[in-house]
């Protein structure tokens, strides 16, 4: 990111450039090389200079589009996706896509077109209050009414989005804004004094922290996206195995911590491991790391872990205490406390305590019914033999969802993406884009239901544009499954608007000219995901998988891990 | 257990800032009791006074989020009774000249002043703790009250420590330069 700096938009300063010429130079100083957007009327004058920077512009086909594939962009290389709409609807279009990245944490710079100044607060053609509109889902938001502004707010932009809590920013730039001229100063120095994240945590707050640890007899470790974002992953282990602590994940942390290792307990909440919950239930000590207790993570809040100490590190001051009390709170990143941290730490071994958790463990059932139709479980197992468990995972939401972040054993940081916080079915296709951009290197395959596919299937025609090599699996079960699985066991199995219909995925895939196969055997899974692997190119695969099955375990919301409810064995 | 807090919040005094703490307020589900907004011995700074009933941890929670707002610069709450708290407030009530030195007997009793007076009327101006402009409206509304409009909360520490200095962020050197910078730069 840094390294391009100096090699680029030094030439200009000093000159005269227009708005949109500003926003480019600014862009590339960033560190930007691709965009994610739509033109319009307003953004005209953006979009024709950009035919002089060398970025990667990506036409999608729908905005919201565009802001989910710039959060994937985000979300996996750390660095912030960049997309841009023109003003009104085009604006509009992106909201789902910002509050997606804003409640998940992810860096996010979003450029929009406004009319000119002279006519907003008119209700001018396609004028929208974009930076009223999005206040609540973006971390900052600019007007920018002078083209004075643009370096400086450019560059707040940037910072802000990508330091601290990393979160989306909006810069709305009027057509005259853009138009304008004015000197480009890059040099300008940032004034922000009302922001200035914490990054270090308090050293006695993290003495103490050590001295709980060190007295704990069953401690466990929650590791949320926060370890993720700050890259903390080897300190995590390094912390776990000196000091014998099992780990437990949510589901934006999958991928903190090796699901391979002896420590790992995978994923907690309301389809967490069984064993993920009942060690929390138990725990004396649990250190919570870059995590915000939502409570599909926690169930009923007063009886989450209930018998621990609680330590809570986070970079977010306002997270600490939120839902959950404390015992000793750290403000800072990840990475930073954990590596003091481990310092004071002393070398112990909890075997009893982690060999007790090992009796909670349940056997997973993976759905392995041969010569039936395909389970969704079996698919993912069978991808992950094919992928070798290296792949890149981006799911969509529903069941699909809980499918994929459970079985696919995932031992790397970032891959495995997915939308938590704001659960935006329709997110995985275009977040894959992103995904797949920023990390050309990477095989990456988005797991959908048929209901969330259907929501973003245009982008298809993106990805064909593009060329991405895409592996696009669909779990067609013809239910909006999770919401069917909810009127199954909360609503007397009353199938309210659940059923879904769609289209012959193998010839709309034709239509894009992407090649794509239907499974409708379990015996034919593993070898179709061999040949989708070995195919070159966007390639899909639908999987027709048994209508009603559920996923489990499931602890009701708002309830506890008594409360669980399982597969019924004769299913 | 809910109770009133006073909060005094220095922000930067860019365009949207009171929107983007109203609209935190109500986000977060929190009533406002009184809002003033003013300017500081700074000119890029407003000071907010708030005065908000909740719990103490709810409380704490919204300062925190208070502080997530990027032109936030300084949050403190402030103890009402280490602090001198003020309301300003406009009475406009029917007076005839049989009722007018009653009325002006009241005024003096609560050092308030009468600011406008007409053959059937008079505007009164108020300053203090709210307790006391409360007791003095509801002592003229007897005479019949026309119109009130109060001010809300402005609150400061006592003593010689200053718990919300809008210097301690800009010097005065700095707003000047800023202040040129800004003329250059409109200028092309
Ligand atoms: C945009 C949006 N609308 C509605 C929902 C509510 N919702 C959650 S899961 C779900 C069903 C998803 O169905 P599908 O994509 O087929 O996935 P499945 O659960 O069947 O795997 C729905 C409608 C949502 N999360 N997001
Ligand atoms: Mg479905």
């Amino acid at each position: 990111m840094t390294s391009r700096v100096s090699e680029v938009g030094g030439e200009k300063a000093g000159t005269r450039l227009s708005g949109s010429q500003i926003v480019c130079e600014s862009l590339l100083r960033a560190g930007v090389d691709v965009l994610f957007g739509i033109p319009g009327g307003a953004a005209i004058p953006f979009y024709d200079v950009l035919l002089e920077y060398p970025f990667r512009h990506v036409l999608v086909r729908h905005e919201q589009a565009a802001a989910h594939a710039a959060d994937g962009f985000g979300r996996a290389t750390g660095r912030p996706g960049v997309c841009v709409a023109t003003s009104g609807p085009g604006a509009t279009n992106l909201v789902t896509g910002i509050a997606t990245a804003f409640l998940d944490s992810s860096p996010m710079v979003i450029i929009t077109a406004q009319v000119p100044t002279s006519y907003i607060g008119k209700d001018a053609f396609q004028e929208i209050d974009i930076t009223g509109i999005t206040l609540p889902i973006t971390k900052h938001n600019y007007l920018v009414e002078s083209v004075h502004e643009v370096g400086r707010v450019m560059k707040e932009a940037f910072h802000i989005a990508g330091t601290g809590r990393p979160g989306p920013v909006l810069v709305d730039l009027p057509k005259n804004v853009l138009t304008d001229h004015s000197i480009w100063d890059p040099v300008e120095p940032l004034k922000l004094l009302g922001y200035r994240p914490t990054l270090f945590g308090h050293r006695a707050q993290i003495r103490r922290a050590a001295q709980m640890i060190n007295g704990a007899r069953k401690p466990v470790i929650v590791a949320g996206r926060g370890v993720i974002i700050s890259g903390a992953s080897e300190q995590l282990l390094k912390l776990a195995e000196t000091a014998h602590i099992p780990v437990a994940t949510t589901l934006l942390g999958i991928g903190a911590f090796p699901e391979t290792h002896d420590l790992s307990l995978g994923m907690l909440g309301m389809h967490g491991e069984l064993s993920a919950n009942r060690a929390i239930s138990e725990a004396d000590v649990l250190l919570a790391l870059g995590m915000r207790y939502d409570d599909r993570a926690t169930g009923k809040v007063s009886a989450f872990a209930p018998n621990a100490q609680i330590i809570h590190v986070d970079v977010d001051p306002a997270e600490i205490g939120k839902n959950v009390r404390v015992n000793i709170p750290i403000v800072g990143d990840v990475k930073n406390t954990l590596s003091v941290l481990i310092n004071e730490i002393s070398p112990a071994d909890r075997s009893d305590w982690v060999a007790e958790i090992e009796t909670w463990k349940t056997i997973p059932r993976n759905g392995q019914i041969l010569n039936g139709s395909p389970t969704a479980e079996g698919v993912m197992t069978a991808l992950r033999d094919v992928t070798k468990g290296q792949a890149m995972i981006v799911t969509d939401v529903g069941q699909n969802q809980m499918w994929a972040a459970k079985n696919y054993c995932y031992t790397r940081p970032n891959s495995f993406i997915s939308s938590g916080g704001l659960g935006t079915m329709g997110f995985g296709l275009p977040a894959a884009i992103g995904v797949k951009i920023g990390c050309p290197d990477e095989d990456v395959w988005v797991i959908s239901g048929d209901g969330g596919f259907q929501m973003n299937l245009q982008e298809l025609s993106t990805i064909a544009q593009e060329k991405l090599e895409l592996k696009i699996i669909i779990l067609n079960n013809g239910y909006l499954g999770m919401v069917r699985q909810w009127q199954e066991l909360f609503y007397h199995s009353r199938y309210s608007q659940t059923k879904i219909t769609g289209p012959d995925y193998v010839k709309l895939a034709e239509a894009y000219g992407i090649p794509a196969y239907r499974v409708e055997k379990a015996e034919d899974v593993a070898s179709t995901l061999e040949k989708v692997a070995r195919t070159p190119g966007a390639v899909i695969a639908e999987f027709v998988i048994p209508p009603e099955a559920n996923v489990f375990p499931m602890i009701p919301p708002g309830a506890t891990i008594e409360d669980s409810l399982f597969e019924e064995e004769d299913e | 257990m809910t109770r009133s807090h006073t909060i005094v919040a220095l922000v930067e005094d860019r365009k949207g800032v009171l929107n983007r703490v109203v609209s935190l307020f109500r986000r977060r589900g929190f009533n406002i009791e009184s809002l003033t907004v003013g300017r500081t011995d700074v000119p890029q700074i407003s000071r907010m006074t708030i005065v908000i009933h909740g719990t103490d941890p709810i409380v704490e929670q919204l300062v925190k989020q208070l502080y997530k707002l990027i032109e936030v610069l300084k949050v403190s709450e402030v103890n009402v009774e280490e602090s001198v708290v003020r309301e300003l407030a406009l009475i406009k009530v029917n007076a005839t000249a049989s009722t007018r030195s009653e009325i002006m007997q009241i005024v003096d009793i609560y050092r308030a002043n009468i600011v406008d007076v007409t053959r059937d009327s008079v505007v009164i101006e108020v300053t203090g703790p709210q307790a006391k402009v409360d007791s003095l409206v509801s002592l003229l509304r007897g005479f019949g009250i026309k119109e009130v409009a109060r001010t809300g909360h402005v609150a400061m520490i006592r003593g010689s420590m200053a718990t919300a200095r809008a210097s301690t962020y800009f010097q005065e050197s700095d707003w000047k330069n800023a202040a040129a910078t800004q003329t250059t730069s409109d200028s092309y």
